[in-house]
């Protein structure tokens, strides 16, 4: 291709190069970067516009209290998001204990213990593929092969046996959550310098002491980050949890009970939505999460940017 | 002395078999999935299967034949709205590093990135819908187009910055003008990295669903209109799989198989090109 362009640029005239068409050709180029640009900033802003105009008329019938309302009914025109940040926060925080272990230690093997070789690869392959499965195949999934698991479960320890519900929900997150965390503690885990672990060594550390004493400290807010970014992921999923957490509005009880998530509630009714008080408490939910998932999204790369500047 | 050395090495070793244990543990449900997905979906594709559209509840047989069109169109108009203009706001990026407006659309890039598809669903749904008055395949293209630049654009970015001066250079110094020095010569060295940004982000996009809900919104028969409402994959799955009904349920296993497949194939060309050309994504 280059070859090309300097053949055919060497045989032409040098007027022709400079002719105004080619001018005129180039500050259209370089204008239309400048607007693709502008334009993306400008799609951000207005996401974020839409959602606060269209939140306005459930902002000013149910006011702030709306939030922590405690019921949802909209027959008898009763807002309270309550049950939603409970049933998001409850999901995806359980989510995210449930798979630190295996997204650190996935981390800690391709980062620490066996960096090259293919069966380094084959789990980096998987755990990228574990990213790829499509949310609605992992909600028809665990309807399927997960539900009746927990409501076995749930018979033994003598819950009712609903089955689906929040608990059944943060299995789904969390197997898939764990790539994010784990992908982006293994490029950190590399990044620890080798002379800090070779001083370690030196001294006669094992292994463990190693990790424990000179890798996990120096990566520790690195770590703390991707912990940040899966948990964005998680608050925002909406297919998957939808299909297994129960769809109900009320208060949830325990980590058994059927609930919703604030991203399920929205799936569920916005097309169900008949007046405007109703659809604008819906919208004024997506505006929560928005602005919270874009805060906990930007901490995390900052502290990552920060790290790897380091 | 010599047996606390000992309890220290054990110790270590331990910790290395269980972190072992815990990473491949990663393995079953992939495995779990896919193997079950293979297993009830196989046996419900057929040629009749691809070729015609769902039948009514207690009729057996009928396909997904609307759905599979209208994931293919859907997904291919939101890859000509979003791969052109991802394209070229990766260049602009790579090429103006630090003046005020990249600062501000690579911030754009991250909330865009992070921002849940459900949302975006819903904004796309009074952008277009709303104004237009009916649900509409191009809505739900122009939703995923939303959510393939950020995959684009960083992708294309990234890849460019890779690129040497010295090329640019030496463009300029035999003459080109400045929209030939990056069309012809900076797209061109950077190609195999763009790509596989776009396979990837199409991947990404290929099984979404939240955003399909309020703009694409379904259709029980076939279509090629975009601008009116269209069936697609992955709401086929939600539809059916919600669904009391076993007839439905077996089409939403087979469709699951096709669009598992297709996501997997596309997320393994992306590993074999990065790989052949070894980019970073």
């Amino acid at each position: 291709m280059i070859e090309e362009s300097l053949v055919t640029q060497n045989i032409k005239p040098a007027k022709k190069i400079f002719s105004y068409k080619t001018i005129r050709f180039e500050g259209a180029f370089r204008r239309s970067l400048v607007i693709v640009a502008l334009i993306i900033i400008a799609v951000v802003a207005g996401i974020f516009l839409t959602l606060s105009v269209q939140s306005i008329p459930s902002l000013k019938s149910l006011g702030i209290g709306y939030l922590w309302g405690r019921t949802w009914d909209p027959v008898s025109n009763e807002y309270g998001a309550l049950p939603f940040l409970l049933g998001t926060l409850m999901t995806s925080f359980l989510a995210l204990i449930i798979s630190v272990p295996f997204s650190y230690a996935i981390a800690i093997y391709l980062g620490e213990y066996n960096t090259k070789g293919w069966l380094s690869g084959f789990l980096k392959n998987i755990v990228e593929l574990v990213a790829a499965v499509p949310s609605v195949i992992y909600g028809f999934w665990a309807l399927v092969i997960i539900v009746p698991m927990v409501r076995s479960i749930e018979i033994k320890i003598g819950a009712a046996p609903y089955g689906v519900g929040i608990f059944t929900a943060s299995v789904v997150l969390a197997i898939m959550i764990i790539p994010y965390a784990a992908s982006l503690g293994r490029e950190l885990i590399r990044l620890v310098p080798g002379s800090l672990k070779e001083g370690a060594y030196a001294l006669g550390a094992t292994r463990y002491e190693v990790l424990k004493n000179v890798t996990l400290p120096y990566t520790k807010s690195g770590l703390f980050a991707g912990l940040l970014l899966s948990l964005g992921r998680a608050l925002g999923e909406t297919m998957a949890v939808t299909m297994v957490i129960g769809n109900t509005s009320m208060m949830p009880d325990s980590i058994f009970s059927p609930g919703n998530t604030m991203a399920s509630v929205i799936a569920n009714e916005f097309t169900e939505a008949a007046h405007t008080v109703y659809l604008s408490a819906l919208i004024e939910l997506a505006l929560v999460l928005f602005i919270v998932t874009v805060i906990i999204n930007m901490i995390g790369k900052s502290i990552i940017k920060r790290f790897s500047a380091e | 002395m010599k047996s606390s050395l000992k309890i220290r090495s054990a110790k270590s070793k331990a910790f290395e078999i269980l972190i072992i244990v815990f990473a491949f543990l990663i393995t079953v449900p992939l495995l779990a999935i896919i193997y079950f997905v293979l297993k009830t979906g196989i046996s419900k594709i057929s040629w009749n299967f691809l070729t015609n559209i769902p039948k009514p509840v207690g009729e057996i047989g009928g396909g997904i034949a609307n759905a599979l069109l209208g994931s293919i169109l859907i997904v291919a108009v939101a890859a000509v709205i979003a791969v052109p203009f991802g394209i070229l706001c990766g260049i602009y990026l790579s090429e103006n590093k630090n003046s005020r407006i990249a600062r501000w659309s690579r911030l754009a890039v991250d909330v865009l990135q992070g921002t849940p598809s459900i949302v975006i669903g819903i904004v796309i749904y009074f952008w277009i819908v709303k104004p237009s008055g009916t649900f509409s395949a191009i809505s739900g293209s122009v939703a995923l187009a939303i959510m393939m630049l950020p995959i684009v654009i960083r992708s294309t970015e990234e890849t460019l910055k890779l690129i040497p001066a010295t090329l640019h250079e030496a463009g300029f110094a035999l003459g080109l003008p400045y929209h030939k020095v990056i069309l012809r010569i900076i797209v061109p060295c950077g190609i195999s990295g763009i790509l596989s940004g776009v396979i990837l982000s199409v991947a990404r996009i290929a099984g979404e669903t939240a955003p399909l809900l309020f703009t694409a919104f379904g259709n029980p028969y076939i279509s090629a209109n975009v601008l009116r409402p269209m069936q697609s994959l992955p709401l086929l799955i939600f539809n059916y799989a919600t669904s009391p009904y076993d007839e439905w349920h077996d089409l939403a296993w087979g469709a699951s198989l096709i669009l598992l497949i297709w996501v997997l194939l596309l997320n393994i060309g992306t590993k074999l090109i990065t790989s052949k050309w070894k980019i970073q994504l």
